[in-house]
């Protein structure tokens, strides 16, 4: 049991656990704290892959902007705690729960019959995942789509800041 | 770990964040639950580029983090927008529009 | 769990025991430090009666915290009051363990000492260590909205949003500042910026960052003046203006957690700053022995952080507080776009060759 599997292990439980508590809790605030834990569980889990960049920008920005964001939103807002915790009622929720599991049994059959899933993952070599590689591919195979999602990024700051004004008196 | 077990885990969690969008009423976790697919998918990714030696997944990971993020915000903002007129996170209440 | 194992574990506990034993230290008498110098500027005396210098004041401070009693407000939402305090002092702390203070290692055996152990100058040589950096400061946002909103009252929460959007805003600020430095020196890992900044032109101008890069270091220190809520943005927790901010209903240990992570914070930035534009443990011309050069090493980076958090201390007692919309106008109006075109012009530099 190398330390790797171990730690792998322990995040993806927390990974699970803190999922589940995200949709259980009736606290918005809350359920945005389970969120962060479990991003930070999903870090982790990008670095025993090998993906040290990977981890590093998801905990920039996920972790540290994203959920921030929700935080601070809730914050602004500070909605009161809503008093059910599904929107529908008992059986509804219970057929949709029993429906996911199923739905997951069925992801978890095709995942089994992958071929070569159970073996081991390719060895990699030391510069695999560091940022210098990740940043060579980026600007040339992929520089189309870096600029594009430049322009995307751009568009939802201004739609973002235009939808969430408030109206001027006067204006219409 | 073997590759069957990161997958196993990220189509563990979509499914948590399906149920998440289907089940909940705050709209504020119906976002953390589109967040959380998001993030399954991004483990998949990762877990797929290094089962191959690759790197075009985490690129792609990259990418679906940009996405992610800006959907955030912009999904924020419409939610500021309705609270604002509806004054409450309440999804079953923002009915306006049904039949 | 085999003998090798075990002892890299022990290696790391004692260099954790070394550096966090500093930095609480530290922490502790920075808080002295603050009072004299402020006193020094204000043409007064502090605290000089506890020990010799007032130099016992931090242990008297601490205990008289320790025995204050603990309110918790009736409207607080009780695991995340207490959740939050824990929430800031964790990153501000854990910044420390990717900063070097020397740099070689030392074997305990050229101190005398019977074991074959390595002290090496950093508890974690991370390859992304800068990036850990950043992401740590992306998370001490957490304790500070979490402080506001579990207070359960009007000038915490306020103080807690204006707080949030001020460090946010800067954390940008701080990145970009940070960038044209990775660029000339190609590389992540804070050893290897440190390292790189060794040697002297014409002999005695030692070659550190801050002679190449002057106006990413004079934007990395607006930002994190701005980020630390230190003077001249520290008007979300200013008294006239919104009581105590964040932590306004916070008391005894808990507010001591909140006093010790601004600190830790303060600290660690400032080791950034050393590391990043001053050469952090460099001493230019200097070449000794091991253990000695460590030594001298670890001193020279503990000086070059001192006269740091003096400059800290100093402008705080100097200068007015920023208004709010004159904070945020700052930071993204003013310094993000000169932080954007000083990356532009090394970019520019670095691709032509010259840098």
């Amino acid at each position: 049991m190398s330390l790797d599997t171990i730690l792998a292990s322990v995040a993806s439980m927390t990974a699970i656990c803190s999922a589940l508590m995200v949709i259980w809790q009736r606290n918005a605030v809350i359920s945005a704290l389970f969120l962060v834990l479990n991003l930070g569980s999903v870090a982790i889990l990008f670095l025993t892959l090998g993906g040290e960049f990977l981890a590093a920008v998801q905990v920039i920005v996920y972790a540290g902007a994203i959920m921030v964001l929700f935080l601070f939103v809730i914050m602004l807002l500070n909605p009161a705690p809503l008093k059910e915790r599904f929107a529908s009622g008992p059986v509804v929720t219970g057929l949709t729960f029993a429906l996911g599991v199923l739905f997951v049994a069925s992801l978890m059959r095709g995942v089994m019959s992958l071929a070569g899933a159970g073996g081991a993952m390719a060895s990699v070599g030391e510069r695999y995942g560091s940022t210098r590689s990740v940043g060579e591919l980026l600007f040339t195979a992929y520089l189309y789509p870096f600029e594009l999602a430049g322009v995307l990024l751009l568009v939802a700051m201004v739609g973002a800041v235009v939808l969430a004004r408030r109206q001027a008196p006067g204006e219409d | 770990m073997p590759l069957v077990s990161y997958i196993s885990l990220s189509a563990v969690l979509f499914t948590i964040g399906v149920m998440g969008v289907l089940l909940k009423r705050n709209a504020l976790t119906i976002f953390m639950s589109i967040e959380l697919m998001l993030n399954a998918v991004n483990v998949a990714l990762a877990a797929f580029a290094r089962h191959h030696g690759g790197l075009d997944g985490q690129i792609f990971v990259f990418f679906v983090m940009a996405v992610a993020a800006a959907e955030a915000a912009v999904g924020l903002a419409i939610f500021i927008a309705i609270f604002r007129l509806k004054k409450t996170t309440d999804v079953t209440e923002i009915n306006l529009m049904r039949w | 769990m085999d003998a090798a194992m075990l002892k890299e574990i022990g290696e790391i506990v004692v260099r954790m025991l070394i550096i966090f034993t500093a930095v609480f230290t530290g922490v502790a008498y920075m808080t002295l430090v603050e009072r004299r110098v402020s006193a020094w500027m204000q043409d007064r005396l502090g605290p000089n009666r506890v020990g010799p210098q007032g130099l016992l004041q931090p242990l008297a401070d601490g205990l008289k915290h320790l025995m204050k009693e603990d309110v918790t407000p009736p409207g607080a939402h009780r695991t995340v009051f207490i959740l939050a305090p824990i929430m800031v002092l964790i990153p501000a702390v854990v910044s420390f363990a990717v900063i070097p203070i020397a740099g070689d290692a030392i074997n305990l055996q050229d101190l005398g000492l019977p074991w074959d152990w390595q002290i090496k100058p950093f508890i974690a040589d991370v390859s992304v260590g800068l990036l850990i950096l950043l992401g740590l400061a992306s998370l001490e946002v957490y304790g500070v909205v979490l402080a506001g909103w579990s207070s359960g009252s009007k000038y915490p929460a306020m103080g807690a949003l204006r707080s949030t959007a001020q460090m946010i805003s800067y954390e940008l600020a701080l990145g970009l500042a940070i960038l044209p430095v990775i660029l000339t020196t190609g590389s992540l890992r804070l050893q290897t910026i440190a390292e790189a900044q060794s040697g002297t032109w014409f002999g005695f101008i030692p070659h550190w960052n801050v002679f190449i890069h002057p106006f990413g270091f004079l934007f990395l220190l607006i930002s994190i003046f701005a980020e630390n809520k230190r003077l001249p943005f520290d008007l979300p927790e200013a008294e006239p203006e919104l009581v105590a901010g964040y932590h306004t209903e916070y008391s005894a240990m808990k507010f001591v957690m909140f006093y010790m992570a601004e600190y830790s914070a303060m600290i660690a930035n400032a080791a950034l700053m050393v590391t990043l534009f001053f050469g952090g443990w460099q001493v230019p011309g200097l070449a000794l022995p091991q253990p000695w050069m460590f030594l001298v090493q670890a001193g020279a980076f503990a000086v070059k952080t001192f006269f740091f958090l003096f400059l800290f201390v100093w402008v705080r007692w100097t200068l007015p507080r920023f208004r709010y919309d004159q904070l945020m106008n700052l930071g993204w109006k003013v310094l993000l776009e000169l932080a954007f075109i000083n990356l532009l012009v090394v970019a520019m530099l670095v691709a032509a060759g010259v840098m």
